[in-house]
């Protein structure tokens, strides 16, 4: 295997909600151009880990945060971080397809315009790529006008790769893209992950074992706030080396 | 590091930094904060100071007729050579008017409010509920001019049977304590309907479901099981009506006759708010401080109500 | 219980225990009348009330037919209220122009910057005791503060400001409620493409809760058009034609309301007070309409989202 870039460094991060230690110690890294899954049961930190990576902890009350986490070698919880700047290079995607109320182009327009580009042309240019780069663009080139609350779910959460693609992420964080789909529109966006990859980092939480096995490179395995181990997915899935990530894996638990 | 792909666009521009805060956005957002928190507070303020100006302007001539002469004093006749400021009949006025008017209102207002959630079927009810509505929006001094029309001469009419052989009876020509009783009554049912019809609906549903299944009838039902689980609801309804009722002042002004009587059915009475309003424009002096005392008066009525309905409201809450 | 009682019980039941018979009860057969002839009086008041306003105002309305186009003037004996309209509107202008801007303000301090705790309850308390204020004591507060403090005197701004305070809360709260039913994965979403607050605010939240933000002001303004006892002590009783478009705001200027006040209570004008009432009716039915459109429309727009 060729040699890989490290995208995202994680060192020793714990993160408490309130009294609540949810991350404990966590270090990993997150290479480019390649799929790390997070799997293990409900309620192990995977998620919230993986909100920690763009700062969307950020809204929780009384959330508290240590440890390290850089970016391309820059600290995201330095005080000269903008954590628009951050969300930007680091795109994201949630559990439930989350269209705005808006067109099928403002919603993909809405990025870019964020962050300054209003020329119509450039704009146009913009909502085609990314509209082509999630594989959506087929079926929603005649209705690009139209809500985009008129379109399927699978569409949506294509849509919602789309609009986190068109402001020109470098890591891209999955929440459980797939829980709300059914099984069809689940393997266009697997399928669509093996395209992406070619080009971004991306991490993706899913529950879903199988998921992880697909499409991932590598899967971190996490336990009550704890990462049990990570490694290849082949090495995971064959011969974990923790006794707890062999019991998960082979259905003792969760 | 070069990357090679068929839509270069979609491809990341290469290494951007997020370190770096971009001012001018900073400022922006800075500057939206400290405006909503402004628009926040003016709720706050707003309070603060008619709190303070009312005191300020009602404080004084307390002390100046004296707490006692004001709120108990029988005799109001702010203009004689000897001035007297009694507000006591007033105050007594006020709060049987509004009692009375609860009375009769919250009853016909919550068999209403069953009618709009319970029996009629929704076509019913799009009849029902707009016509609720538009009471509720007709100007105070419309039903003030009606009251003033239609009641008062109906009310004259008995009152001049009642006491046609009392020569101590001073014939009011209607506009006596009943007709504004009435007209508040009216004026806050669609109060009591409105919040009375929205707690029956949040009953849940089983509610009324095991109920049915025991075999109650559905009036019974209604009476027995709907109607006491939305009972601290139905109370904050009759409480906001008080509110209305005793704040009320140009409707009635134009039925009550205005003169401080004793609050008596067939009587003319002088409530807190008419007293205001009908003396306010010519009053000077020490008369016009008064005025504002009884504005101040009326607000800690209202304070109290405020108060309790917030009580009522947060005990319905917590059990819920 | 013993069982000789339960049995008896139970022989008690059964005696009359067929599904077929349909039981009346006397007590149900009385409450149902009850309950349908009060309802009934909700309906039979307001219709009487139209009835009424419409059979002595019309009349009123036909005899003079420059009663909403023309004005009140002594040396011609003519009589109008086309003023008064005009007030109303400049009232009902200027005091959205102020009110909305907070009120929504206000709101959006409330759900999506404030912290929850003591101050968003303070907050939300004064608003709550703001809406439970009788409109004399606003008068009385808005007579002395933006009259006399502030130096405005008797003038439409005066009660502007003075029915600003009155009508915030019905802004606010309906502002608030309809910023509630924006689902929180539009938040999300926004903020993480890397938008700030405020341009989420403005581009997501704002947009989607436009229908109840559109309700809030439309009740406002039935608040505003059916107000008096707040304004006769501070926007006063002129009726003159505007003159200075600006400058009409620091006149005294009597609304609709105010004005069928006074032509029953000192002019004893009872015909063309019920031409007024006419109007004022038809005015409140258009915004009550509207309200209920704006409503549908919203609700219907909100369920095909959801």
């Amino acid at each position: 295997m060729e040699q890989q870039t490290v995208k995202c460094e994680v060192k020793n991060l714990n993160l408490w909600y309130g009294d609540n230690h949810a991350l404990k110690d966590v270090s990993m890294d997150i290479y480019d151009k390649s799929i790390t899954a997070f799997i293990g049961p409900s309620g192990c930190g995977k998620s919230t880990f993986l909100k920690t990576l763009n700062r969307m902890n950020d809204l929780v009350p009384n959330v508290k945060i240590e440890g390290t986490v850089l970016l391309d070698g820059e600290d995201i919880f330095s005080p000269k971080c903008d954590p628009t700047m951050l969300r930007k290079k680091v795109g994201m995607v949630f559990q439930q397809p989350n269209p705005f109320p808006m067109s099928i182009y403002d919603n993909i327009a809405y990025g870019p315009r964020i962050h300054g580009i209003k020329k119509k042309a450039q704009l146009d240019e913009i909502v085609e790529t990314s509209l082509k780069g999630a594989a959506i663009f087929d079926e929603v080139k005649d209705r690009l006008k139209k809500s985009a609350l008129g379109l399927s779910g699978g569409q949506q959460q294509r849509l919602c790769i789309a609009r986190a693609l068109a402001v020109q992420p470098e890591l891209l964080l999955m929440d459980e893209p797939t829980s709300a789909l059914d099984p069809i529109s689940t393997m266009k966006i697997e399928e669509l992950m093996e395209e992406l990859k070619k080009n971004y980092a991306i991490a993706i939480v899913t529950h879903n074992m199988q998921q992880a096995a697909r499409v991932a490179d590598r899967t971190a395995f996490f336990l009550v706030g704890e990462m049990v181990e990570i490694g290849d997915t082949e090495t995971i899935f064959a011969r974990p080396a923790d006794k707890r990530t062999e019991d998960y894996i082979t259905g003792r638990f969760g | 590091m070069k990357v090679k792909s068929s839509n270069p666009a979609v491809a990341p521009s290469g290494k951007t930094t997020i370190l770096g805060v971009n001012q001018s956005r900073k400022a922006i957002e800075r500057t939206a904060t400290i405006i909503f928190f402004v628009c926040g507070i003016v709720a706050i303020l707003a309070v603060a100071a008619i709190t303070i100006y009312l005191i300020a302007s009602g404080a004084p001539a307390l002390g100046k007729v004296g707490i006692l002469d004001i709120l108990f004093g029988t005799v109001w006749s702010p203009t004689a050579d000897d001035p007297s400021f009694g507000i006591a009949y007033l105050i007594l006025a006020s709060i049987f008017g509004t009692a009375l008017a609860i009375c009769i209102g919250v009853p016909i207002g919550l068999l209403a409010a069953v009618f709009l959630a319970e029996i009629a079927n929704t076509k019913v009810a799009n009849i029902v509920r707009p016509c609720v509505e538009l009471l509720a929006g007709i100007p105070s001094v419309v039903y003030g001019l009606l009251g003033a029309i239609i009641l008062c001469p109906l009310m004259y009419d008995i009152e001049a049977a009642i006491f046609a052989n009392d020569p101590n009876h001073q014939m009011t020509g209607g506009k006596n304590l009943i007709s504004a009783i009435l007209v508040l009554a009216i004026m806050i049912l669609p109060t009591v309907i409105n919040v009375s019809e929205s707690s029956l609906r949040a009953v849940p549903q089983n509610y009324r479901a095991s109920s049915l299944a025991l075999g109650a009838s559905k009036i019974q039902t209604i009476f027995k099981v709907t109607i006491p689980a939305a009972k601290s609801g139905i109370l904050t309804g009759v409480v906001l009506g008080i509110g209305r009722a005793l704040g009320e002042a140009m409707a009635v002004v134009m039925v009550c006759g205005n003169v401080a009587n004793v609050p008596f059915p067939f009587n003319s009475v002088r409530f807190l708010t008419t007293g205001i309003v009908s003396e306010m424009s010519y009053s000077s002096g020490l008369h016009r401080e008064v005025l504002f005392t009884i504005g101040l008066v009326l607000f800690v009525f209202i304070m109290i109500i405020n108060v309790l309905v917030n009580v009522v409201l947060k005990k319905g809450v917590e059990k819920e | 219980m013993s069982t000789q009682t339960a049995v008896a019980l139970h022989n008690n039941l059964s005696n009359d225990f067929s599904i077929l018979k349909k039981k009346k009860r006397t007590s149900d057969m009385v409450l149902r009348v009850l309950i349908i002839i009060c309802a009934f009086i909700a309906v039979a008041l307001i219709a009487g009330i139209i009835i009424y306003v419409v059979i002595r105002g019309v009349p009123v309305l036909i005899a003079n037919p420059n009663f909403i186009i023309g004005q009140r003037s002594f040396l011609q004996g003519t009589y109008g209220i086309l003023p008064n309209i005009i007030n109303t509107l400049y009232i009902i202008v200027i005091t959205l122009l102020i009110a909305t801007p907070l009120g929504v303000g206000s709101a959006i301090f409330l759900n999506e910057y404030a912290k929850p705790g003591k101050l968003v309850k303070i907050i939300e308390f004064t608003t709550e005791t703001l809406s439970g204020i009788p409109s004399i004591l606003f008068g009385l507060f808005g007579m002395v503060f933006f009259g006399n403090v502030c130096g405005m005197g008797t003038s439409i701004l005066c009660g502007c400001l003075t029915l600003t305070l009155m009508i915030l809360p019905t802004i606010t709260r309906t502002a608030q409620e309809a910023l509630k039913t924006v689902p929180l994965s539009y938040r999300s979403g926004a903020l993480g493409i890397g938008a700030t607050k405020w341009y989420m605010i403005r581009t997501v939240i704002l947009p989607s809760s436009i229908g109840g933000i559109a309700t809030g002001v439309i009740l406002a303004i039935g608040r505003i058009v059916g107000e008096s006892a707040a304004l006769i002590f501070t926007a006063g009783s002129g009726s003159n034609m505007v003159s200075d478009f600006f400058g009409h705001t620091m006149q005294s200027g009597a609304t609709l309301t105010v004005e069928m006040y006074l032509r029953y209570t000192a002019n004893n004008d009872t015909d063309n007070a019920f031409g007024i009432a006419l109007v004022l009716i038809v005015l409140v039915l258009i915004i009550n309409i509207c309200a209920g459109l704006v409503r549908n429309r919203f609700a219907k727009k909100t369920s095909a989202e959801g």
